[in-house]
């Protein structure tokens, strides 16, 4: 569990943009994740994407992270932002476009 | 496993007793949802404390056995 945490603290402290999702961003294998790739792929942000069905321990340990109970989550900078709801409800208000850019974060290459 | 709207409507409200909530079926198989949730217990909070508030409501079956809930908040005008 510690571990696991240590693990998934390192994950989000050494990517600027890591998005949690179930598939990869080519094959998502749930709408919302999709949902979430397509959002960051409309952004145009270099991002890296970790696929909870591949480690069952980050699946768990990551909603014990943030405390929050379902996947996709986003991460900037080591914030949790939110899913993909909260996601799409920045995005539409161009909130997360901002936090992108007050953030740092590199374009896609 | 299914849940009925109206049951994530009553959870919802047993938490925010003033929450305004729109349930709509996506799929139209009792297993896909989008609640919209207008509370004045959301005032002043970020977004993701607001939907913590309603996942809270729901006690633990946001990602159980509600799989799909779709969740826009907002404070009243």
């Amino acid at each position: 569990m510690s571990d696991t945490n240590t693990r998934i603290a390192d994950i989000v402290n050494t990517n600027d943009v890591v998005l949690f999702m179930k598939g990869t961003p080519l094959f998502p294998q749930c709408g919302f994740s999709s949902r979430a790739v397509a959002i960051l792929e409309h952004l145009g942000v270099a991002y890296e994407s970790v696929d909870v069905l591949q480690d069952m321990e980050v699946r768990q340990g990551i909603k014990a992270f943030s405390e929050w109970p379902t996947i996709p989550q986003l991460y900037v900078k080591g914030e949790f932002v939110g899913g993909s709801d909260i996601m799409m409800e920045m995005y539409e208000a161009g909130e997360l476009q901002q936090l992108m850019a007050d953030s740092g974060v590199a374009p896609a290459a | 496993m299914a849940m009925p709207a109206a049951e994530i409507e009553a959870l919802i409200r047993a938490a925010l007793p003033d929450a305004e909530v729109t349930i709509t079926d996506l799929a139209g198989d009792g297993d896909h949802y989008a609640a919209h949730v207008i509370s004045a217990a959301f005032a002043g909070k970020p977004r993701i404390a607001q939907h913590k508030l309603v996942y809270a409501a729901l006690g633990g079956r946001m990602g159980g056995e509600l799989h799909a809930l779709q969740l826009t908040t907002a404070v009243p005008n």
